[in-house]
């Protein structure tokens, strides 16, 4: 499944890198806790879903070589998280969707978990 | 090659930026994906380590053709048992830690399982140096 269409699926919308709308997502990782986000050894395809909305987030995106985050719960993502996505290609998608909710929508739609 | 950086206790905000700069560099010299990713995620997580207990550190970084050397030694409350701390789950950490996606116990696993080799030499009261090694061929 694209990023667009799981930014369909959430009524997400694009807060940047809607030039990567095309990326495919296979799996997906649900947390607020970073730590365990950093222990995921394949990253391919995998976008990280979190309602952790600060630059740590997008940090551990970095080090852990996730280029697509989902934002839940209607956080609002700051300038200094957008700038830090876009030094490292991130699309960023945040819908006002609980996590529950959004894993949910998309576990059903054939995304898959990673454990 | 050698690199020094200096990291401020509670600096939430700039807390990554040497592992940024480090996977940079990393990159840049062509060491494999895994290599680089198995360093920035053990110095990420001793880098937030700094940041979430202590008042202040100095990461060193010394590159060589066949390895990655990095010392964090901070000055802070120290590690009262080690070994408790190594264990999953353990953790001192503050609520604002928490708030930032850390302080769940698994920071030095974390560092444990993604460094080749790993010495931790603390001092309650003084702080904690971590220091370990990654080797770009195995």
């Amino acid at each position: 499944m694209t990023v667009e269409e799981i930014a369909t699926l959430v009524q997400g919308e694009f807060v940047c890198g809607e030039s990567f709308k095309n990326r495919e997502v296979t799996h997906i990782i649900a947390s607020d806790l970073m730590s365990d986000v950093l222990t995921v050894k394949d990253t391919d395809n995998l976008m990280l879903m979190t309602g952790l909305c600060n630059l740590q987030s997008i940090r551990t995106c970095e080090m852990s070589d996730i280029d697509m985050l989902l934002v839940v719960r209607g956080k609002a993502v700051t300038d200094e998280m957008i700038e830090l996505a876009e030094d490292n290609d991130m699309v960023i998608v945040a819908t006002g969707f609980s996590m529950y909710k959004a894993a949910g929508i998309l576990y059903g739609s054939g995304v898959s978990s990673i454990y | 090659m050698d690199f020094i950086y200096h990291v401020e206790g509670g600096d939430f905000t700039n807390a990554g930026s040497t592992s940024s700069e480090v996977k940079r560099m990393l990159k840049k010299l062509g060491v494999s994906p895994e290599i680089v990713k198995r360093t920035v995620v053990a110095l990420y997580e001793a880098e937030v380590n700094i940041v979430a207990h202590a008042y202040r550190g100095d990461i060193s970084v010394n590159l060589e053709e066949d390895r990655i050397h990095i010392i964090l030694a901070d000055e802070g409350p120290g590690i009262p048992n080690v070994d408790w701390a190594m264990q999953k789950g353990n953790s001192t950490a503050s609520p604002k830690v928490r708030e930032m996606g850390f302080g769940a116990g698994m920071g030095l696993p974390n560092i444990k399982n993604n460094s080749d080799e790993l010495n931790i030499q603390t001092e309650v009261g003084k702080g904690t140096t971590i220091d370990f090694t990654n080797y770009f061929t195995h």
